[in-house]
């Protein structure tokens, strides 16, 4: 379903965060990638997400160059990939309620549809009595449990988790994980980079290890180990 | 959908201008100012050019003809002086006329009326008073008395060239006053505009982050840019409103003052030509706020 192909990225200034990174990432797989910070994992989801583009090689999602997607492709695409950040990037002048409608709508669903779904994924998330709270009113771990409705919302083939725990206590990360695995269960392709050890342990399936831009590890069902 | 778009793209406005009321009522505020400098333009303007057309009317040139000059003479040149593009008026005082308005003159000063009387003849030439378009045209028309031949026989003198110096400095003083007015005009208007376009810009600074959290969301670009505009119109209609409703009372205070000092009373003015000035308040409110709105997002659409 992924493919990232002999990719490499030089910044103008000479740095080279990606250098040949090449694997294959199946459908309703879930894949943890670790390394240390700067190692280009973040950059590694960017081009995933058309955020940013490789100066080498490809990166296939399906059978669409991801690079090369024009404008309003872009956008069809994003539709389809539901992520996740460490710092939760919620709207903050929006309810819980209208940040999931937000995205619903940013697809073109209809208002029949936003009513009915976004209790349910609400309620998924263990939000449903937390609807029209705004997301300053929220912990935390509910506002990265708001952001995985949103995410997951549009029913999306693959969901991206940047660092999803790094803000959270124990019991928040371990729920979060939960989720993360339920999720996949259900048939969607999770990729999740994190730099926790028991987060990779509790989940125990594949783990990518990237270091200095090149991917040094590649274990089916891994354990953490920098 | 494009019904459906607009309407949450209409509702996503409403709300965030009522969410964010600070930002909203900043905008709101600066808009207003750059709004109230326009408006007061317009009534310096009108004031300005009340005040020149009073200085213009006061200004005209006489030719005084000769005591045996014919009336149908005059007359024709009177006839040929108002086929000019450049003259405005031309007021024929007859000899007659010219004594009544010498005796009205002259009423307690027993001692000229006696020498008049004494005469026994009527001393004085009638007169052509020609007023012109522009006071730099009195030049011209002073030329074309002074070499038209088949009328400089009857034309006893022309008054031009002893008011020459001050008809002069006066043409100058007018043309600077109006380039100097349009020069500062100008100037405001640019600096207003600049300062609304900032604040705008700030306004949506702030919402950077959201912007790209919409755009990772999938939204396309005429969906996150839309609220931003509506927002803008808003900010244009709301101050312009405020604006209107600002000036009732200051041009109310200030009308029989400007009037006993410029000759204009504001607000009559403002009465007079309410919608016109709405128009070119409101035109200009939302096309600043939607003009900068537009603008400011495109920046942040780049993701």
């Amino acid at each position: 379903m992924i493919y990232f192909e002999k990719v490499s990225k030089t910044y103008k200034n000479g740095d080279k965060v990606l250098d040949c990174v090449t694997f294959k990432i199946e459908p309703r797989e879930f894949v943890s990638i670790v390394g240390h910070s700067g190692a280009g994992k973040t950059t590694l989801l960017k081009m995933l997400l058309a955020e940013d583009h490789p100066t080498e090689g490809f990166v296939f999602f399906g059978s669409s160059d991801v690079s090369k997607l024009k404008k309003d492709q872009k956008n069809k695409f994003r539709r389809k990939v539901g992520v996740i950040f460490q710092d939760f990037r919620l709207l903050p002048h929006k309810t819980a309620y209208e940040n999931v409608s937000f995205a619903m709508e940013a697809a073109g669903r209809t208002e029949e549809e936003i009513e009915s779904d976004v209790p349910h994924v609400l309620e998924l998330v263990d939000l449903g009595d937390k609807m029209w709270n705004f997301p300053h009113e929220l912990s935390g771990g509910e506002k990265q449990r708001l952001a995985i409705a949103r995410a997951i919302v549009n029913q999306p083939d693959l969901l991206i988790a940047d660092e999803p725990t790094g803000n959270l206590d124990p019991i928040n990360t371990f729920e979060i994980v939960q989720i993360l695995k339920k999720i996949n269960e259900l048939g969607t392709t999770v990729i999740l980079t994190t730099h926790n050890k028991g987060v990779i342990d509790s989940v125990g399936k594949r783990v990518i290890t990237m270091d200095k831009g090149r991917v040094t590890r590649d274990d089916k069902s891994g354990k953490f180990s920098l | 959908m494009f019904i459906t778009n607009t309407k949450r793209i209409i509702k996503a406005a409403l709300v965030n201008f009522w969410r964010n009321k600070t930002v909203s009522m900043s905008a709101v505020l600066v808009v207003s100012i750059t709004l109230l400098v326009f408006g007061s333009l317009i009534f310096s303007n009108a004031a300005l050019d009340s005040v020149l057309l009073q200085l213009k009317d006061k200004v005209d040139i006489n030719v005084y003809f000769t005591v045996d000059a014919g009336e149908e003479d005059i007359l024709e040149l009177k006839k040929s002086l108002e086929s000019f593009p450049e003259v405005e008026s031309v007021e024929y005082v007859s000899r007659e006329m010219a004594l009544e308005n010498f005796r009205k003159n002259h009423e307690n000063d027993q001692t000229t009326l006696e020498a008049l009387d004494e005469l026994g003849d009527n001393p004085l030439g009638a007169t052509l008073n020609v007023q012109a378009n522009e006071t730099d045209q009195y030049e011209s028309i002073a030329k074309f008395l002074g070499e038209n031949s088949s009328s400089s026989s009857i034309i006893d003198k022309v008054n031009y060239y002893q008011n020459k110096l001050v008809i002069d400095r006066l043409t100058k003083i007018i043309s600077n006053t109006e380039r100097v007015g349009f020069v500062v005009t100008l100037i405001l208007i640019i600096i207003s505009i600049i300062i609304t376009f900032n604040t705008i810009r700030l306004a949506i600074y702030i919402a950077k982050e959201e912007i790209s959290v919409m755009m990772l969301v999938g939204a396309s670009n005429r969906y996150v840019r839309g609220p931003f505009v509506i927002e803008g119109v808003l900010y244009g209609i709301i101050s312009s409103a405020l604006a209107l409703i600002i000036f009732l009372p200051v041009t109310f205070y200030l009308g029989s003052f400007t009037e006993k000092l410029l000759g204009v009373n504001v607000f009559e003015y403002y009465l007079t030509n309410f919608f016109h000035i709405l128009l070119i308040l409101l035109v200009s409110g939302v096309f600043l706020g939607v003009f900068s709105s537009y603008l400011a997002v495109r920046k942040y659409l780049k993701v």
